[in-house]
């Protein structure tokens, strides 16, 4: 018993260190950059420094004067596990929820073809995230990939091939559009059915009283979606946590870790490396955070029903 | 005012085609290819005709996927395991209910809660507890009493069976019954299970198709952690699992695309034929509380 699991797994020390300097007391400067003693002096000297023994280096900040202030942390594929999964949730969120009530608004209209086209946009969502996936990895290849091909079509040839899902800069971002692509038809259809519970006489009133298109918007459709709303954040942050099956077919967390997911990590641990220890802590993390969001929402919705 | 509005109209037209674009093109796409050989597949990708059906197409693809993986058997698991979950998820999560609405006993409204209360758990948290679990339990077979789920037909159904999301729909459903036909039935000397059967269960149409649809496509299309985790054995592998066998072939994309044009084709054209059900039931997962 103990918490040494969690510390495992959590443990964060921070660390400044000055460049070093030679005799007369000047910088020693490597390629223009001032060199810093080795982290191997702090991080495997027990007896001086338990505090960061066995740690690694997650980054580290440039704070002026020759002095750089290192983040030391006991796992750090786990902690840009949990950085991955925090920015994939804050950004696909907003996002996907965003252009589902945009989708939703378009199609709440009685004009003909209509169902087709909600038909259509609800297509994805009906299709397996592993075949989405594999699907995926070929239009997003550096080479012969489709996105490659229209980009460049589209400026003609001004923009060069990227390799989206080989590059720590575009990796996550790519799976970020995928997944929206994919999820977007359902939350659509959750705004759809909410927009369809504020009476026709509401938006009569508003035309007779000459409101704009963004008064109707806001004063009107917005107020009437607030439990809506609510619901879909809750549904969205939910399902964009357990961010897993796009990081193992496209990526498997690379490159340098900048997809790791923490349902990833759990079962890379608690399945792969039959580290039962590490990922039953990673579920009880999990748990807690799954917990405290519906808490949240118990909160937020609080007294309206 | 006239000639605005059609113009107007023409534009949301034009809107509305340009996202339909975006969301249905990678779809034909990998149908498309599927069909051609891979150099060409990768030529075509730079035109148009990487969603046309032109030149050199065959069913070449679907032979080598077929050779290189054992994919009727792949076909066979996850229809077997998704029809088996769907029949014993409907008897079960239906008859809970029966109980938590039409009979009274001690202790149903805390026991109701705690089962709505599950619902917000993500199975991915129960993973790992729940891999240890099966690695202990006993099955009795053909080859008498053996000890350890993993690689086997039940460890991917059973767990699977009741999940409260179906509990929670069909209680939602019985609770707008009308009580007045249960009761009479009851005074008329039918036994609870006979209500079940004949005057609760006809009446369930909506529901049922509801759960049916949500399960087939839990089952069918959404199962891959706990597949990855429990089943090494290419004999009860599921096909998304059995994907593995072309994450490496980088080069190999026609054969990849037939893979996937195999096990989605069949779930598109259950859509497109029972699509309103289809997003119904999806919306209602939506609806609680």
């Amino acid at each position: 018993m103990g918490t040494r699991n969690y510390e495992r797994l959590f443990s964060v020390s921070i660390l400044t260190l000055d460049a070093e300097r030679d005799d007369s007391g000047a910088v020693v400067m490597e390629d223009g950059e001032p060199v810093f003693p080795r982290l191997r002096g702090y991080t495997r000297n027990q007896d001086d420094y338990p505090q960061y023994f066995r740690k690694r280096e997650w980054f580290s900040i440039d704070r002026g004067d020759s002095r750089r202030t290192y983040v030391l942390a006991s796992d750090v594929v786990f902690l840009k596990a949990v950085r991955n999964t925090l920015l994939f949730v804050l950004v696909v969120a907003p996002l996907q929820a965003g252009i589902a009530l945009g989708l939703a608004m378009l199609i709440n209209r009685r004009i003909a073809g209509i169902n087709v086209f909600r038909t259509i946009y609800f297509m994805p969502v009906v299709i397996s995230m592993v075949v989405v996936a594999m699907l995926w990895r070929f239009i997003y290849d550096g080479n012969d990939g489709i996105l490659n091909n229209l980009l460049a079509a589209m400026t003609f040839g001004a923009i060069q091939p990227v390799d989206w899902l080989g590059n720590t800069w575009t990796a996550l971002p790519a799976i970020m559009a995928m997944s929206i692509w994919q999820g977007v038809g359902f939350h659509m259809i959750i705004w759809l059915s909410g927009l369809q519970t504020i009476p026709a006489t509401l938006y009569e009133a508003a035309d007779i009283e000459g409101s704009s298109k963004w008064q109707t918007f806001r004063y009107v459709t917005w107020p009437g979606l607030r439990n809506t709303a609510i619901l879909i954040m809750i549904i969205i942050t939910m399902q964009s946590f357990t961010l897993y099956p796009q990081i193992a077919v496209m990526t498997n967390g690379g490159p340098l870790d900048s997809t790791q997911s923490v349902v990833f990590q759990m079962v890379e641990r608690g399945y792969g490396k039959q580290d039962i220890a590490g990922g039953s802590t990673i579920s009880v993390f999990l748990f807690l955070f799954v917990l405290s969001i519906s808490l949240l929402q118990g909160w937020m919705t609080r007294g309206r029903k | 005012m006239t000639l605005d509005r059609a113009t107007r109209l023409m534009g949301s037209y034009f809107l509305l085609l340009f996202i339909a674009c975006i969301f249905i093109f990678p779809i034909i796409f990998m149908i498309v290819s599927s069909f051609k050989p891979d150099l060409q597949l990768l030529q075509d990708t730079s035109s148009v005709r990487a969603l046309l059906p032109v030149g050199d197409i065959s069913l070449n693809n679907y032979r080598e996927a077929f050779e290189r993986a054992p994919i009727g058997l792949f076909i066979f698991n996850s229809v077997f395991i998704t029809a088996t979950t769907l029949i014993m998820s409907l008897f079960l999560a239906s008859i809970a209910a029966f109980a938590f609405v039409f009979i009274d006993w001690r202790g149903k409204s805390i026991v109701l809660s705690l089962v709505v209360a599950t619902y917000i758990l993500p199975f991915e948290t129960v993973a790992v507890p729940l891999l240890l679990l099966v690695n202990k339990l006993p099955w009795i077979g053909t080859e008498g009493v053996t000890w350890g789920w993993i690689n086997s037909y039940q460890v991917q159904i059973i767990p699977w069976i009741v999940r409260a999301l179906e509990i929670f729909l069909f209680v939602q459903y019985f609770k707008d019954l009308p009580r007045d036909l249960v009761e009479a039935a009851r005074v008329d000397g039918a036994s609870w299970f006979q209500v079940y059967r004949k005057v609760v269960m006809p009446l369930s149409g909506p529901v049922i198709a509801t759960v049916a649809i949500l399960k087939f496509l839990e089952m069918y299309n959404n199962q891959f952690i706990w597949p990855t985790m429990v089943v090494q054995a290419e004999d009860y592998r599921p096909i998304m699992v059995g994907l593995q066998y072309f994450f490496q072939l980088n080069t190999a994309w026609g054969e990849i695309m037939a893979y996937l044009t195999i096990i989605t084709v069949p779930v598109l054209v259950f859509y497109l034929a029972l699509q309103r059900a289809f997003i119904a039931s999806i919306a209602s997962t939506g609806v609680k509380g």
